[in-house]
């Protein structure tokens, strides 16, 4: 397929594991210790893992896996809270995939519906739109998920359900957004980071400039990378260009995709329907100031938080979970205490064990890592 | 999010409501245009165009040109590598000659 | 076959009504004259004419064939009912006649239970059970028996089908997961996963559009080839509702081995991969109906392959890896990228990812 095969040549792969080795042995903080790289988003992890790519790589290089996968930080409460929405008489409630097994504190979505509720998987927001037309009698709720790559779409849904006159049809809106999550793992003091790599659909929407302060303040580098593997190993071998040649800058791997700009129309939509919150809670994360977008009052009528009465509880993780230190790259999967003992992807306990690019679901599915539960 | 995937624009459904329809691999999906659409590109000639797709929605169009220079790139990087591998064994030929 | 010979033919029911009602499962006449219409009609053989409570054969003959007796059952309850490439009826039968054939045994009878929703038609009901009788008669095996319940509005889906079937094993031919050895080599008899993105695609709840069709065949013709070329081999699983991976970790685990596929040699169908890439699925997952993964062997690999690509149902065949030394149970893949994959059991259903 086009725009995908050639990014993942199995020669091209070679020649850049090469030059990654090179530069490595050229970089005097290898010796003493693993350059730490953190991809941030849950599509590179899902990559990493998919293609075996940590494998390929010297041991001096150690990938860190951040938490850029919404789902993962999708607290419990507002997983409850999407229950007692869809169990509303009369509500079809409609939701990515992914979020389907998200445990809540009584039930995931995937055993609500089991119980009886109308929730249907659908792939994108026009799809629900879709189903509120279909069934004017009803009330269609869709779940908003995501960072700034899917808010364009909620948002350009509400402005076509707007126009449209459509009176059944409203958002709950979890988008968040991806630079104070950057920002709360730079400030934290147990983390040991050398550079990122950086979203590259995220970028995709926003462009490469508000990660300067990254370089700028914190002095670290990072590159914007696609997301096919020759598109990663790439990535990292720019950035451990940087760090040889002691440089810390916003580069832009995925330039075939991402515009420095970012996407005038998406970010037009995107003001227009949103207004940031002062603080949304991240699971693992605590609360982060300015990390995520409700409806603005011109499009009340499209707000699911305000249409229903949501239980809106915070929701505390079972104590021994280590979501937060996984997530900040500070311990590996298997050194939290329930790693694939009474956490495994049947039975997930953290939110990190759900999604299929939450690092523990990946390392215990892709990296047979079970067998070292319990080792730490 | 993110999970896109390129393919390539085959018609448009509805102009108004900047509906397409792409094909992925011979699989085909109506999707939302309205992120590609200015006034340097109108509605009409986004067909033809590749374009990365997310969750029904053409979020940005592939630039085939930047596609061609990532690659090529690596492609120098590896005639590179070839060069220095055979120096290097000329090299050692010639030392193997001489002792 | 020996077969007791019916008395004397008599006239088939018929069903005058539009759609199938809590009277058509009542035991009486409105019953009998649907299985005659909808079933008989279209099975129409000799041990299925008396309609006894059972059929009955001579087991002198089954025992010409084989020393053992092969019994499977299987219910299928596939949404939706008729999905390109197939419906729920071809699948009935090439599903229990792969069960056995995987075996090793010559599939030949089967039986036929229905529950059906009541409010569904009767002609779609005929246009199922005609489905049923050209996968038997293509298959070779005779539905013999049978049994028909209507239910209430909402307690089933429409309709859902067990089928049950019945295969004689030859002598000397022994086949098992807990069979393969380190060395032997893996093959499949071609595209991989057409099964279930169609059946997806069919759902419609993603409003993908392809021309990928189910794969649903009775496999048996091509088993035997196989086993006519590779004597030694040892294993065949289909790979069913959970995709080749499912098969792969059931047999590494069963003969405590592990195997290594690559994934440049496991052939799947570009508009399954375009499908797959869309909805961040692993084509490794999805299910497959005329499908099998056969572990041969290495020095029978050669053979095994070159008879499957013989047959109509292998021409896409492909030797995708082999049976190693190792941790036991775990099944590995080197990707198309150079390096190495784990592909582990799957955990609940796959869905389609966003991310």
């Amino acid at each position: 397929m086009k725009y995908i095969d050639e990014y993942r040549d199995r020669d091209k792969a070679a020649v850049l594991v090469k030059e990654i080795e090179a530069l490595v042995a050229e970089i005097p903080l290898a010796k003493e210790r693993p350059i730490n790289i953190m991809e941030v988003c849950g599509g590179h992890t899902h990559s990493i893992f998919r293609y075996g790519i940590e494998g390929m790589l010297p041991k001096e290089v150690e990938l860190v896996h951040g938490p850029g996968c919404p789902v993962c930080v999708l607290p419990m409460g507002r997983v409850d809270d999407c229950v007692s929405i869809a169990e509303q008489p009369g509500v079809i409630f409609t939701t990515f995939g992914d979020a389907m097994r998200v445990p809540g504190s009584k039930k995931s979505l995937m055993q609500a519906k089991a119980d009886g509720a109308d929730i249907r998987m659908v792939y994108s927001p026009m799809d629900a739109l879709e189903i509120a037309r279909k069934n004017p009698d009803r009330d269609v709720v869709f779940f908003g998920l995501g960072f700034e790559t899917t808010m364009p779409s909620t948002a350009l849904t509400v402005l076509q359900a707007e126009r449209e006159g459509i009176t059944n049809f409203s958002v709950f809106c979890n988008h968040i957004t991806i630079v104070p999550t950057l920002k709360a793992i730079l400030e934290s003091p147990d983390l040991n980071l050398d550079a990122f790599i950086g979203p590259g659909h995220v970028s995709m929407v926003i462009g490469t400039a508000p990660y300067e302060f990254i370089a700028n303040f914190y002095k670290k580098p990072m590159v914007v990378s696609g997301f096919e593997p020759l598109d990663v190993l790439q990535s990292i071998w720019m950035v451990l260009k940087q760090i040889k040649e002691g440089r810390a800058d916003i580069e832009n791997q995925y330039v075939r995709v991402v515009p420095d700009d970012g996407n005038a129309a998406a970010l037009d939509a995107v003001d227009k329907v949103y207004e940031l919150r002062d603080f949304f809670e991240w699971r693992g994360l605590g609360s982060i100031d300015h990390s995520g977008v409700k409806l603005r009052e011109a499009y009340a009528h499209f707000d699911a938080e305000r249409k229903f009465a949501l239980p809106n509880l915070q929701v505390a993780d079972p104590a021994a979970c280590q979501c937060g230190a996984v997530l900040k790259g500070v311990i590996k999967p298997w050194q939290c205490p329930l790693f694939g003992t009474a956490c495994t992807p049947e039975t997930p306990l953290g939110a990190l064990m759900v999604s299929s690019e939450g690092s523990c679901s990946a390392y215990y599915q892709y990296g047979g890592i079970k067998a070292q539960a319990g080792a730490a | 999010m993110c999970l896109g995937i390129p393919g390539r624009i085959v018609t448009i459904d509805d102009a108004g409501k900047r509906l397409a329809t792409v094909d992925v691999g011979g699989v085909k999906r109506q999707v939302n245009i309205a992120c590609i659409v200015n006034d340097a590109h109108s509605v009409e000639s986004c067909v033809g165009d590749w374009v990365l797709v997310h969750v029904g929605f053409a979020m940005s169009r592939i630039d085939e040109q930047e596609a061609a220079e990532t690659l090529k790139i690596l492609t120098e990087l590896g005639e590179a590598q070839a060069e220095i591998e055979a120096m290097r064994l000329s090299e050692a030929e010639v030392g193997r000659a001489a002792s | 076959m020996n077969i007791m010979p019916f008395p004397r033919p008599r006239r088939l029911g018929k069903v005058n009504v539009p759609t199938v009602t809590l009277a058509h499962g009542g035991g009486g006449k409105a019953m009998k004259d649907l299985i005659d219409d909808v079933f008989v009609d279209a099975f129409d053989n000799a041990a299925l004419a008396p309609l006894e409570d059972q059929a009955r054969f001579d087991l002198s003959a089954i025992a010409a064939l084989g020393d053992r007796l092969a019994f499977t059952t299987d219910s299928f309850v596939v949404d939706p009912l008729i999905f390109p490439g197939g419906d729920i009826g071809k699948l009935a039968v090439c599903g229990t006649v792969n069960d056995l054939a995987v075996g090793g045994a010559r599939p030949l009878y089967l039986s036929c239970a229905v529950i059906i929703e009541e409010g569904v038609t009767v002609d779609f009901l005929r246009q199922i059970a005609r489905s049923m009788a050209v996968a038997a008669k293509d298959a070779g095996v005779q539905i013999v028996t049978g049994d028909t319940k209507v239910v209430h509005k909402g307690a089933c889906d429409k309709l859902f089908i067990t089928t049950t079937g019945i295969g004689a094993i030859r002598e000397g031919l022994t086949l098992g997961a807990h069979l393969a050895r380190p060395g032997d080599a893996v093959l499949v008899n071609g595209l991989l996963g057409d099964h279930g993105a169609a059946i997806l695609g069919a759902r419609g709840d993603m409003a993908l559009e392809t021309p990928i069709e189910s794969d649903c065949a009775a496999l048996h013709g091509l088993i035997d080839a196989l086993l006519a070329a590779a004597p030694n081999t040892r294993a065949l699983r289909d790979a069913t509702r959970g995709g080749l991976a499912t098969v792969l970790n059931e047999i590494a685990a069963a003969s405590e081995t592990a195997i290594e596929i690559d994934e440049t040699r496991t052939p799947i169908r570009e508009e399954v991969k375009g499908f797959c890439e869309i909805l961040g699925l692993d084509p490794l997952y999805l299910a497959n109906e005329g499908k099998i993964a056969a572990v041969v062997p290495a020095e029978e690999a050669e053979a095994a392959l070159a008879a499957m690509q013989a047959h109509p149902l292998g021409a896409g065949s492909s030797i995708i890896g082999t049976v190693n030394e190792g941790e036991a149970g775990r099944v590995t893949m080197k990707t198309v990228f150079g390096g190495r994959r784990i592909v582990d059991m799957l955990v609940g259903e796959q869905l389609p990812r966003i991310c």
